[in-house]
């Protein structure tokens, strides 16, 4: 019974055996339709960034040749890429789908929210995300989050129910087992559904380039005027930067993340091509977040305390 | 940069191994798993950067590879690991997802957690102390839960001067022990987690081993079965009906193979209502195909207009399990609130979730000595017990021994909503022949009763 010495070397695996990137396409397309199956008003947090846009990839096929059964709902934090704007209004009108905007400039204009010091508004999407879902009686949000982003998002289920608040309760969450998501709430709660859950970054490149899925061009090495701010090469703009004692260069760089401006950095990098893209993630050192994103730094538990109050 | 286009295509097309960890509080499970994590380069730079700013901040002068794993606050101000944690991590052979569960003894559900969706469980024995109780429960639970395959990781071999009876003693009482429980594959491996001794590295200080090291058997051990002998099952999601100009026709059932294979051409039955049909098409997202096996996720089209809908389950006709409305199973309770004798449950099978009130609880586990305990009344949180329930319609259940996916179902608060517990439907473990088994525990109930 037992093995001692199995054969190593060879590759045991059955013809049945399917390729990583098929496993976890079967299983998010099980994911979507599971939702499909047992929700009444489903949506897709959608920003024009990689992980929404291989989201919707993937519900288009999940239902196909039927169109999607979901609407999409993204939070502007009114510091956007305006080339990420335009691709988000390009895909929606392509594929017949329905939008929702949450507008943090617009909370910010009427003094619902106001701007923070740091000019950051990443964290102040939370307020007008959970105002909307709210509203809009969404019972089902699809968010791109992936577990091998950050260590609190390491702990997230692939159904994770939101009381009426918005709140994620970490010490209280359903265990979840095989693949029977309960997705059972109360009026009022909702569920944030995770498809992406068991994906990394490199397998998102990778699948997108078996796809062939366009991207906004913010994702591939061009020129841009940047300037450094905390470590960071932040695109200079109208949103905030820069500031005195803060200088603009040109420099060859590309985005691994699509987020506000405030506070979405830039890698430099040569990398013009899906392959390059990939040869890079494939070398690098460094996480996507690590390498970009400021507003996880701000504390060891800045994740988790941002999704409690109902950040996705 | 050296990664070639050759290398990339290679990396798409590698297999996935989902495995889950199990070890006691201090048999160096974190060390094993930041081992794994750290040699396989899968720690990146900024990673342990947060890890050692947060142990020196502790006051700790080597970073603590335990921060990795562990990302809620309450779990690094505490020090121990409350939930199950996701990692993931590569090498050019094998993607794997692990599960590292927490080896708290209160936290046997998230244990269950782990080993449901686990292709294999590694079990941590500390060569010092060999197998104790927590090692038992461990391979209970992996037996129950039917973990394909079983890694019995003894470690601090460097403890006791790497020496191979200490460790083929452990190995064969393990081994004798989880056989008996039905465990069908069983792999012994001297290790030393902090050392990195048949870690990822082979060990220079125990030439008298000759097998794989824990990343070996990882990247070989194969997953999945063949598929010819298993019940084929579809349990349907969502009914595809464009409903438009171009696909004015187009009736597809849409759904994940839960097991075995579906071909073109194959007589089919639905259940419940035992309607019969054809496979006339499978569109495997986007393309047709003639055949198709799990956990593809596909749309099946049926020749005849027959009424078909959410958690209806497809089986080939001619091999189709029973209908009924009673279940027996063994169920672990996963909730802080109490199951009791008479309540009324949701049960969620498959697609399907249907109203079910919970008859009788014949008895209950005690993982620590795996005696039972007859009619315990009620489950609490942890426990592992027998129950017989009722259904308001006839569910098509098979025996969890044949499938992790059609044998497994949840019970929920209806109420609340609140997960209750994991069922598994059939004999709890699949060692011994059960009748020999009953007759054993009618003599001992308390000794070494597995057929609780």
């Amino acid at each position: 019974m037992t093995t001692v010495a199995p054969t190593t070397g060879e590759e045991t695996d059955s013809p049945y055996a399917l390729s990583h990137l098929d496993a976890l396409e079967s299983e998010a397309v099980h994911i979507f339709r599971e939702v499909a199956g047992e929700f009444e008003r489903p949506v897709i947090l959608f920003s024009g960034g990689k992980d929404s846009i291989l989201m919707l990839h993937l519900a288009l096929k999940a239902f196909a040749p039927a169109p999607v059964p979901f609407t999409l709902l993204h939070v502007d934090t009114g510091h956007n890429f305006p080339e990420v704007l335009e691709y988000r209004d390009r895909v929606v009108a392509e594929h017949g789908l329905r939008l929702h905007v949450a507008s943090v400039q617009e909370y910010i204009d009427r003094g619902a929210l106001k701007e923070r010091p740091d000019g950051t508004r990443n964290p102040l999407q939370t307020v007008p995300l959970t105002e909307k879902i709210q509203a809009e009686r969404f019972d089902a949000v699809f968010g791109g989050g992936r577990r091998d982003e950050e260590k609190a998002r390491a702990k997230e289920r692939v159904f994770s129910l939101r009381d009426e608040f918005s709140q994620w309760d970490p010490r209280r969450q359903r265990p979840e087992l095989w693949q029977l998501y309960n997705g059972r709430h109360a009026p009022g709660e909702h569920v944030r559904v995770f498809p992406l859950s068991n994906w990394t970054e490199l397998d998102v490149w990778q699948y997108i380039a078996r796809e062939g899925i366009e991207l906004p061009g913010i994702y591939f090495a061009h020129e841009r005027d940047v300037f450094q701010r905390s470590g960071m090469w932040l695109t200079a703009g109208e949103w905030g930067g820069p500031k005195e004692g803060e200088s603009v260069e040109k420099r060859l760089i590309r985005y691994r993340t699509v987020g506000d401006m405030s506070c979405t950095g830039a890698v430099d990098s040569d990398a013009t091509t899906l392959d390059a893209v990939i040869a890079e993630i494939a070398a690098s050192r460094l996480t996507e977040r690590g390498a970009t994103r400021a507003d996880d730094k701000m504390s060891e538990a800045a994740m988790e305390d941002r999704k409690r109050e109902g950040y996705f | 940069m050296s990664t070639t286009t050759e290398q990339l295509a290679d990396l798409s097309a590698t297999t996935l191994l989902r495995f889950a960890t199990a070890g006691s509080v201090d048999d160096g499970k974190s060390t094993l798993v930041g081992r794994l994590l750290h040699d396989s380069k899968s720690v990146l730079t900024d990673q342990l950067e947060a890890v050692e700013h947060a142990s020196r901040n502790r006051g700790q002068e080597a970073p603590d590879l335990a921060l990795l794993t562990d990302g809620l606050r309450a779990e690094r101000e505490q020090g121990i690991t409350i939930d199950v944690a996701y990692r993931y991590f590569a090498t050019p052979r094998r993607r794997f997802i692990l599960a590292d569960t927490p080896g708290h003894v209160q936290y046997t559900r998230n244990m269950v957690t782990g080993a449901s969706t686990a292709d294999l469980a590694v079990v941590l024995v500390d060569a010092r102390n060999g197998v104790i109780e927590q090692t038992r429960r461990h391979a209970a639970v992996a037996a129950l839960l039917r973990v394909p395959h079983v890694v019995l990781a003894v470690n601090k071999m460097d403890l006791v001067d790497y020496a191979e009876p200490v460790f083929a003693k452990i190995a064969e009482e393990f081994t004798a022990y989880a056989s008996d429980l039905g465990v069908p594959e069983i792999t012994a491996i001297p290790i030393s987690a902090l050392a990195g001794d048949n870690v990822v590295e082979p060990s220079a200080n125990m030439d008298w081993y000759g097998g794989p090291t824990v990343l070996e058997h990882l990247e070989t051990v194969p997953v999945s079965h063949d598929l010819t002998s298993c019940h084929a099952r579809l349990p349907v999601q969502v009914v595809i009906r464009p409903q438009t100009a171009e696909h004015p026709d187009y009736r597809g059932y849409a759904g994940q193979i839960a097991a075995g294979t579906f071909r073109v051409g194959e007589s089919v039955t639905v259940l419940p209502s035992g309607r019969t049909s054809k496979v006339s098409g499978i569109d495997l997202l986007g393309r047709s195909v003639d055949v198709a096996w799990t956990p593809q996720s596909v749309t099946l089209l049926l020749e005849d207009d027959i009424d078909v809908s959410r958690g209806d389950l497809i089986v080939p006709s001619g091999d189709a399990p029973a209908t009924s409305q009673d279940v027996e199973a063994t169920v672990c309770h996963v909730a802080d609130q109490p199951l009791a004798v008479g309540q009324r449950v949701l049960l969620k099978h498959t697609t399907r979730t249907v109203k079910a009130i919970v008859k009788e609880i014949p008895s209950r586990l005690t993982l620590d000595d795996l005696s039972q305990h007859p009619e315990p009344g009620q489950l609490v949180a942890n426990d592992i017990g027998r129950v017989k329930v009722r259904t308001a319609e006839p569910i098509a259940l098979d025996d969890y021994a044949d499938s992790r996916r059609t044998g497994s179902f949840l019970l929920i608060d209806p109420a609340d909503g609140t997960t209750l517990a994991a069922g598994m439907a059939g004999e709890a473990f699949g060692g011994k022949p059960q009748a020999a088994h009953a007759e054993e525990s009618a003599q001992a109930a308390d000794d070494d009763g597995w057929d609780f």
